[in-house]
């Protein structure tokens, strides 16, 4: 093996190790017995345990999961709806539509987060689970049409053609052809929603009320108070499951047509 | 199931989506920016009347400390993101065979997971009693823990951290499209390797290079809880100047004002992301490619 | 009752002012088979997607039996299409492809078996409707896109170069099996081709375009043996192209000059004294003569052989006449002369029959003849 080839494989290997390192040892230690010492004092289940026996924490957890699917959900219908459009149809504003989407991607969270704050307190729409619910869905939107935008760009014009040479109206196109074709995408946008919204800590961060609370959020101040092997258990398993959508998502997307 | 001209399909979702969007970015917008001119209110959020000292404010030494500060911070993220991550990038797309899928989705992985738990895994690592500390003792660099935590170089570790693969993926997309050919024939002129990097692959590859960077400054800036576990009290950036103002202070127009010189900042890096795409397509044409 | 299923009324067809159709008029009798021949870029596939609904035209008027198609969307108009990448829907069976358009019109789920199968039957597919079409051949999924259009029993059925991603062979059947289906089901085809030979193997009339125009619209026997303009003889067959002069008008006797000589021929297009024309002439209609066996009685030309190609049941010669122009000429072996031999350098007299020559005025420039893209 040269030195060329085996320079580009530590590189890669170096910047992979850097990238899943850190990760790695908050799974390990979530499993240490240990309270504070980092020395390996052998393997337990102990932290997952307490997870589970930890009231708020569950009911916490179930928050973030309701908003997760809640607005996954929605953020597909309107994702995909407005993917199509954009592929299909000339209509008012598109070329700013697609600025805007890009746009969306593009920005901080930040500021994304306070004006949606503003709006709330504007339409005096008392913060809690539906604020967070209309926030979430609005950050998601900008994923699902890219994600299924993009396999639509690979689309057979043809086949669309066939399908209204045959008779079928452009509401009946969608449905029973350019659907089912599509699917993988939906659901890998759908996926990939979850784990944005399961995720997100800033637009959240200032959406949320004193009665809603969610799991990020409440791991963001769990962490402020200092490392605990609860924090690593709990970040262990956000991270697990959202490494299985992210999986799921990515070999959807890589199906041959 | 005819649709008739009333309810049209096409209608329908192109009105839904701009509703939508309407409603929850657009109006919000508009409603930040206004903030931004007013004044501060006693018990309510803002009182209506029109000023420019939120901005005014602005040019006060300890906010353009505190400006000053976090773009450099965020420059240097993004610095150190474009040096790790350009290499690894253009390796990454010139692999060939079956594993370039399961490459790219390690890739992926991080670029999707939460960067607060990852952020969080950095704390572990860096702090006093931490991995790191442990490991350089035990190299025996050191015969003392360090302060590796809660100090500016933290903070930078953890921003590129966090957003490493935000520019590893907008690179990777344009470096894949680059046409070896044209590396070949200037190869073919007699061009050295380094010639033809600087020459060749940096311009055609500058959409990527900026999108990446756009990626990478924008949140380093508005990122606050990563400076806010790594940096401690210290570390004040324009996301957490933000954050505090809004929830804190409670100076609504002035957070707002300080939120729109980020949407500014962002609009500047996007009118050079599309000037660059011109560009690149301008020569494309020239070349006919 | 009119017998015209589609009318085209000065239709013209414009994208990004540029114009891909102009005026164009043409008639389609009910049950005929019309194929649409041309190079790429004609306008060919542009007629056919006005009839299907997919573009409108810019001016003129599209009829389809009579009624103005010009607000009708595609999905309303009782026209199918048998698309050139077939376009199958992937996620479908055979079998729900082809039901696709009865379903959507309503039709009764036992009648749509019915039918279904027996547009399968048509095509021979009828084991496969279960099958999805990624696990069919080229020359299956051909056929799926026929069932599936024909089981609607359209006015029309529009065919966009349905044959050319098959081989040579399966081409070949398949240009049979379609014209006897057309014939079978009676509905109209208008096919649409680059591909001369098919177009004059399967078509009741063919429709010659070239940018944007309608060069002639005739019988394969008549385009072919009679073409009305350059373009024509030169797309449709082959043919060597001879400039010459009129010199001399008769009742029905025209002489001119050409290559050198002054050849006497029947005066079929009233020419004039000194117009000049061209005399166009297929390689297969010259018999070639030794110089030894005397001088024909026919027209001829005199020249000397330059290359001689043999193709099996041919033989093509390359012939440079005194002139010095070269012409083309295709022999074919059989009884009456077993012993075809010629050899490169020989003398010989190309001759033919008097009346298959055409003759055509000159034209203006030489832009009427396409350039290959």
């Amino acid at each position: 093996m040269n030195l060329k080839r085996l320079s580009k494989i530590s590189y890669m290997s170096l910047i992979y190790g850097f990238l899943y390192f850190p990760i790695l040892i908050l799974i390990i230690y979530s499993f240490n017995d240990s309270k504070y010492s980092f020395a390996w004092k052998g393997f337990t289940l102990n932290w997952y345990h307490q997870l589970l026996d930890n009231q708020e924490l569950l009911e916490v957890a179930l928050n973030s999961l309701i908003v997760a699917v809640v607005s996954a959900s929605v953020a597909t219908l309107i994702g995909t709806l407005t993917a199509v459009a954009l592929y299909r149809y000339h209509f008012f504003g598109k070329k700013v539509l697609y600025g805007l989407i890009y746009i969306l991607i593009m920005s901080p969270e930040i500021v994304m987060g306070i004006s949606l704050l503003i709006l709330f307190i504007a339409l005096s729409m008392p913060l809690g689970f539906w604020t967070l619910l209309l926030s979430h869905i609005t950050f998601c939107i900008p994923f699902v049409v890219i994600t299924v935008f993009g396999r639509l760009s690979g689309f057979n014009k043809a086949i669309i053609e066939a399908a209204k040479d045959l008779g079928a109206s452009e509401f009946a196109t969608f449905r029973l052809v350019v659907l089912p074709m599509l699917m993988p995408a939906v659901i890998a946008g759908w996926l990939l929603s979850f784990t944005l919204s399961m995720d997100d800590v800033i637009i959240s961060f200032f959406v949320t009320g004193p009665n809603f609370q969610l799991l990020p959020l409440k791991i963001y101040s769990m962490v402020k108070l200092g490392v605990k092997p609860e924090i690593n258990a709990l970040s262990t398993i956000m991270f697990v499951i959202t490494l299985i959508m992210v999986i799921i998502a990515q070999s959807l997307l890589r199906e041959k047509k | 199931m005819r649709a008739n001209h009333l309810f049209s399909f096409k209608w329908f979702s192109a009105g839904l989506i701009w509703f939508w969007l309407g409603l929850f970015v657009l109006v919000p917008l508009l409603m930040l920016l206004t903030a931004s001119f007013l004044q501060r209110g006693e018990t309510e959020f803002v009182k209506f009347a029109f000023t420019l000292e939120n901005y005014q404010r602005i040019f006060n030494p300890i906010y353009l400390d505190v400006f000053w500060n976090s773009f450099y911070l965020a420059a240097m993220t993004t610095l150190f993101c474009l040096l790790l991550g350009y290499p690894f990038a253009f390796l990454l797309a010139r692999v060939t065979g079956k594993y370039k899928h399961l490459l790219l989705l390690f890739v992926i992985i991080p670029f999707w997971t939460s960067s607060l738990i990852r952020t969080y895994a950095m704390v572990i690592i860096l702090k006093t009693n931490g991995v790191m500390n442990s490991f350089l003792q035990w190299l025996g660099l050191i015969q003392e823990p360090i302060q590796l935590l809660y100090t500016p170089a933290a903070v930078v570790v953890g921003l590129v951290y966090s957003l490493l693969p935000f520019m590893v993926l907008p690179l990777y997309a344009t470096i894949e499209k680059l046409d070896m050919r044209l590396i070949e024939a200037a190869k073919d002129l007699g061009a050295r390797n380094v010639r033809i990097f600087w020459s060749i692959i940096i311009p055609l590859t500058m959409p990527g290079i900026i999108a990446g960077s756009m990626l990478v400054f924008l949140p380093a800036l508005g990122m606050f809880y990563i400076p806010d576990l790594l940096g401690g009290a210290k570390a004040l950036l324009i996301g957490n100047l933000i954050q505090n103002q809004f929830l804190s202070a409670r100076d609504w127009p002035f957070g707002a004002a300080v939120s729109i010189i980020l949407v500014l900042v962002m609009s500047l890096l996007l009118v050079l992301y599309y000037f660059s795409i011109l560009r690149n397509s301008n020569n494309r044409d020239k070349v006919g490619l | 009752m009119s017998d015209l299923v589609i009318e085209l009324k000065q239709v013209c067809k414009s994208f990004d002012s540029i114009a891909i159709l102009k005026n164009i008029d043409l008639e389609i009798k009910k049950g005929e088979f019309l194929t649409l021949l041309g190079p790429s870029g004609c306008g060919k596939t542009t007629i056919l997607r006005l009839l299907a609904g997919f573009e409108t035209p810019s001016s003129g008027t599209v009829l389809i039996n009579g009624e103005d198609m010009l607000k009708i969307e595609p999905e309303d108009r009782h026209i199918n299409t048998v698309f050139q990448s077939y376009a199958l829907f992937p996620h479908m069976s055979v079998f729900d492809n082809v039901a696709f358009g009865p379903k959507i019109r309503g039709v009764p789920k036992v009648e749509i078996s019915t039918q279904v199968m027996e547009a399968l039957r048509m095509v021979k597919l009828e084991h496969l409707a279960d099958r999805k079409p990624a696990q069919l051949s080229g020359g299956q999924q051909q056929r799926v896109a026929i069932a599936r259009a024909v089981v609607n029993k359209p006015l029309v059925l529009l065919l966009d170069e349905p044959l050319s991603a098959l081989d040579y062979k399966l081409r070949k059947e398949m240009q049979i099996e379609l014209k006897q289906l057309q014939r079978r089901l009676g509905i109209t085809f208008i096919f649409v081709t680059h591909d001369q030979e098919e177009a004059l193997s399967m078509s009741d009339r063919i429709a010659v375009m070239n940018a944007g125009r309608i060069e002639q619209l005739g019988t394969p026997k008549n385009i072919y043996e009679s073409p009305n303009s350059l373009f024509v003889a030169r797309f449709v067959g082959e043919s060597n192209i001879l400039a010459g002069e009129v010199i001399k008008v008769d009742d029905d006797c025209v002489e001119m000059r050409l290559e050198n000589k002054i050849i006497s021929l029947k005066n079929t297009k009233n020419f004039q004294v000194s117009q000049s024309v061209n005399l166009l002439l297929r390689p297969e209609d010259l018999h070639v003569y030794d110089e030894e066996e005397g001088i024909p009685q026919e027209p001829y030309l005199h020249g000397i052989i330059e290359e001689v190609i043999y193709k099996g049941t041919t033989v093509d010669l390359l012939i440079r006449l005194d002139s010095g122009k070269q012409i083309a000429a295709t022999q074919f072996f059989n009884e009456d002369d077993p012993k075809l031999d010629f050899r490169m350098g020989e003398r010989v007299f190309a001759g033919w029959l008097e009346g298959w020559e055409v003759l055509l005025p000159s034209e203006a420039a030489e832009n009427s003849i396409p350039l290959s893209p």
